[in-house]
């Protein structure tokens, strides 16, 4: 007696036709074209690209504030901006790119790809799925809705306290920030708890945990980084916002409290993230280059292992970031050692995407170049990153332009340049399309000059001592050629992105129609381009990993590989009959849209934090108590009698509970 | 490399025996779920326990003034609160959904109890001149205990939703993985508290 099959719990109204109505407030909406079909999708493709073209659209803005910032470094003495809109500026600007950018750019792969390559149908909860997109979008919204108001944080984007108290920073700027990145947390920790189940249980027979695809993995090992350091920073948020609107002491030096309290509570959380937004990057070049190298990846279990050694790792080296604090010779010394280890495992890596290009027959297609790109930079980065570990060089180069140069880097060097290279992968994947490739070598070449123009100079200026977060530098200080070099550097990757932006316009005549243009390797390559809905006309079997490059290629007696002619992919003539995909739902929406007006309310008037919190409560019941296969819904024409399944109550009320409770307080 | 394709719909792998694993992925999320909150609660113990040791300067001491019998007594209440949860898990599975409902009702009302409990030690707190905001530790316990006390009150909220849906008729013997998930949260919440008592309550230096 499944729930489904009897009148929904809070009916309001009788009759036949209301019971498609939960709480009889809608209709349940059954669209599959159009806006109404994209807010209340479920489906883990769709929610994968619409988490990418929100990442891009914070990509855009993030871009346009580090090009004021470069406007006004270009010489010295700037004066595009005020020294409080600088400050504002390259707050804003770390911000979006972590939180808003890389972090949903790699959770737009890991939606659309994850349950592709382990041969599954969606996620393990879809509808959780679409829940987590909607909140990250609010609380991005929520983070620059202060900027309607003028109420901008500007105290860099790791926020020191006390620096970020009430004391020192008056405005509601901060306010906008502490809570906006609450709201942003609740979608990534929905999002770590749903993926992480994927992977673990929804993988097809035969895909054993050594058989799924690399990206898969690092995706993987990022979600439990995720999981677990979500949740510290959360704390630290939580404890400034008590201090900021409730005269809690946490962070007030004045009665007491430590100043080091809150740089601890970051960086734990600080050094895991920088591990998510590198992981997924390194799973996607890791798939990228044995495509294009026409070789498997050398050393697969390496790479794997490899990265789950960097996720432990990756909790024992936050004080890296705090050497200059005073923290003590025994903490530094630590902590100097333990950074010193973490570049192994990512020595690794590198090694073994060497060994994997090594003798291959290299295509240089744009995804190879930037995934050749991820490596070479990322190792500059890498390695500028262990001279930090050297706690006397690292006291002269923190706090300057150094430090910028290493963690663009990584940051841009490595995920970005990584995170393109899945554009360029799996765009004829995801749209049926692909970009164009002459276009695509001219976007590659803009922006690999671009990039190291730009952030190449820094490692020098850094040297000769210009400090970050400067609104100015004074004539005269032999700075002024290095920096014009990196603002024009700046300037040339926003015109590479420009230039992107036209390929992606373009590519809409570009229509593909070989699902599989690359000969890859993996199993999403096995289904149609776009894949249906329902992901595999026929239910995927798994004996290797790279299986679908071994459906495609057997062993000849003449000891030569040979393609057959017919692989047996996934796709069947006639579509299947009996697939349930959950029905979408307006839900996941409405209690995302609460969670802007609690923190709206908890600013400026406890009425507004009311309303939300009702919205939200009201939409928690509504979504766990509608079913989540839509029993009036016809699953390709046949009458559906049973296993509906509906979701454990308890479970999505614990989790959005939870949720709801983070932004209560 | 095999050839042999089985041309069979995926088992709905939402439902718990088709998974990979065997675990249903609601229990797997809620443990999942669980690790988390564990660092949640972890930074808020650590933050209480690097500040507690530090001078106040205005109001008292959390620990002079703390009724440790009143609290051992409540905590008492909640970890009983962990056997009625148990107790209404074996009558769901046995059938017995009357018996069910009774005890996941008493759990709640203990629960209940218990952040009365916690309400009358944050008022009688504040009467002896400790508010939220008169020195660090203070803001220190108030936070830890309060999260703790919201846990409970969710829980509350999630037992009564298992009340009314058993009630009605939703809740029957194959649902009974959603009280045991409850049953988790529930009993993590416990054992937080266990810590958290002992800890912040009994031990102070």
């Amino acid at each position: 007696m499944a729930l489904t099959e009897e009148r929904p719990l809070l009916e309001l109204t009788a009759g036949d036709d209301e019971v498609r109505q939960p709480l009889g407030s809608f209709r349940r909406p059954t669209s599959t074209t159009g806006w109404r079909s994209w807010i209340t999708t479920v489906d883990h493709k769709r929610i994968g690209i619409l988490y990418g073209a929100t990442a891009l659209t914070f990509f855009a803005i993030g871009g346009l504030e580090a090009l004021l910032i470069r406007a006004q470094l270009a010489q010295p003495n700037g004066q595009v901006l005020s020294p409080e809109r600088y400050n504002q500026a390259f707050t804003m600007h770390g911000t979006t790119m972590v939180f808003l950018v890389i972090m949903p750019m790699l959770a737009a792969f890991a939606n659309y790809l994850i349950p592709l390559q382990i041969g599954a149908r969606d996620v393990a909860f879809p509808r959780l799925n679409a829940l987590s997109f909607w909140i990250f979008l609010f609380g991005g919204l929520f983070l620059y809705s202060g900027a309607v108001l003028d109420q901008i944080a500007d105290n860099g984007w790791f926020n020191y306290a006390p620096n970020s108290g009430v004391l020192y920073s008056p405005g509601h700027g901060i306010d906008f920030w502490t809570l906006g990145l609450q709201i942003a947390g609740i979608a990534s920790l929905l999002g770590a708890v749903n993926l992480i189940v994927t992977c673990i249980n929804m993988r097809a027979p035969g895909m054993t945990l050594m058989r799924m695809p690399i990206f898969t993995w690092m995706a993987l090992v990022a979600q439990f980084l995720l999981l677990f350091a979500i949740p510290v920073i959360t704390v630290a948020l939580f404890l400034l916002m008590f201090d900021r609107l409730f005269g809690g002491n946490f962070f007030v030096v004045q009665k007491g409290a430590d100043p080091l309290m809150w740089q601890h509570l970051f960086w734990i959380f600080g050094h895991p993230e920088v591990y998510i937004l590198v992981l997924p990057a390194f799973g996607i070049v890791s798939e990228v280059i044995p495509v294009f190298a026409r070789k498997p990846l050398f050393g697969y279990p390496f790479m794997v292992f490899s990265g789950i050694a960097i996720g432990f790792m990756g909790w024992g080296v936050w004080a890296h970031h705090m050497f200059a604090s005073g923290a003590g010779p025994v903490t530094v010394a630590a902590f100097s050692l333990s950074t010193m280890f973490i570049a192994v495992p990512t020595g690794v890596k590198i090694f073994n995407w060497i060994g994997t290009l090594w003798g291959g027959k290299l295509q240089f297609t744009t995804a190879m170049c930037f995934a050749i790109a991820l490596v070479s930079q990322f190792t500059i980065g890498g390695l500028s990153g262990v001279t930090h570990s050297i706690s006397p060089s690292d006291w002269q180069q923190t706090d300057t332009y150094y430090i910028v140069a290493h963690f663009h880097y990584v940051l841009f060097g490595g995920s970005v340049f990584g995170i393109f290279a899945g554009f360029y992968f799996w765009w004829p994947k995801v749209f049926g399309r692909c970009l164009d490739e002459k276009i695509g070598k001219i976007h590659f070449f803009t922006w690999l000059i671009g990039f190291n123009l730009t952030f190449g100079p820094m490692h020098v200026l850094g040297l000769q001592g210009q400090p970050r977060r400067t609104a100015t530098y004074a004539d005269g200080m032999g700075w002024n050629l290095m920096n014009l070099l990196s603002s024009i550097g700046a300037f040339t990757i926003g015109v590479g992105f420009l230039i992107f932006i036209f390929n992606v316009v373009k590519s809409r005549n570009n229509v593909v129609t070989d699902p599989d243009p690359w000969d890859a390797r993996t199993l999403e390559w096995a289904t149609s381009s776009p894949p249906p809905a329902h992901n595999f006309d026929i239910s995927p079997t798994v004996s290797s990993l790279d299986e679908w490059w071994h459906r495609k290629y057997e062993l000849g007696d003449d000891h030569k590989l040979h393609r057959r002619e017919h692989p047996e992919s996934f796709t069947a003539a006639t579509p299947p009959e009996n697939i349930h995909l959950p029905s979408p739902s307006y839900w996941p929406l409405i209690i995302a849209a609460g969670l802007p007006f609690i923190g709206w309310g908890l600013i400026y008037s406890y009425w507004l934090a009311g309303f939300g919190g009702l919205l939200t409560f009201v939409g928690i019941y509504g979504l766990v108590l509608e079913p989540s296969v839509d029993p009036d819904a016809g699953h390709h024409g046949h009458a559906d009698t049973h296993d509906t399944h509906e979701p454990e109550p308890a479970a999505v009320v614990a989790g959005a509970a939870e949720a709801e409770e983070d932004a209560d307080q | 490399m095999t050839d042999t394709i089985v041309h069979a719909p995926i088992p709905d792998q939402s439902e718990g025996h088709h998974t990979s694993t065997g675990l249903s992925n609601e229990k797997l999320a809620m443990w999942a779920f669980l690790g988390s909150e564990c660092l949640l609660f972890g930074g808020l113990i650590s933050v209480f326990l690097i500040y507690r040791n530090k001078p106040v300067g205005v109001g008292p001491k959390v620990s002079q003034i703390y009724d440790i019998p009143f609290t051992s007594v409540s905590s008492f209440v909640l970890l009983m609160s962990s056997l009625t949860m148990v107790l209404a898990l074996a009558g769901i599975q046995r059938g017995d959904h009357r018996r069910a409902r009774i005890w996941i009702l008493t759990t709640a009302a203990l629960g209940a109890t218990f952040v009365a409990g916690q309400v009358y030690e944050f008022t009688s707190f504040v009467r002896e001149g400790l508010g939220y905001t008169t020195n660090l530790q203070s803001s220190a316990f108030y936070t830890l205990t309060g999260f703790h006390g919201v846990h409970v009150t969710i829980g509350i909220i999630m037992l009564l939703s298992l009340y009314t849906l058993s009630l009605r008729g939703n809740l029957p013997t194959e649902k009974a993985e959603t009280v045991e998930i409850v049953g988790l949260y529930w009993h993590f919440v416990d054992v937080v508290w266990i810590l958290i008592f002992t800890v912040v309550y009994l031990i102070h230096p």
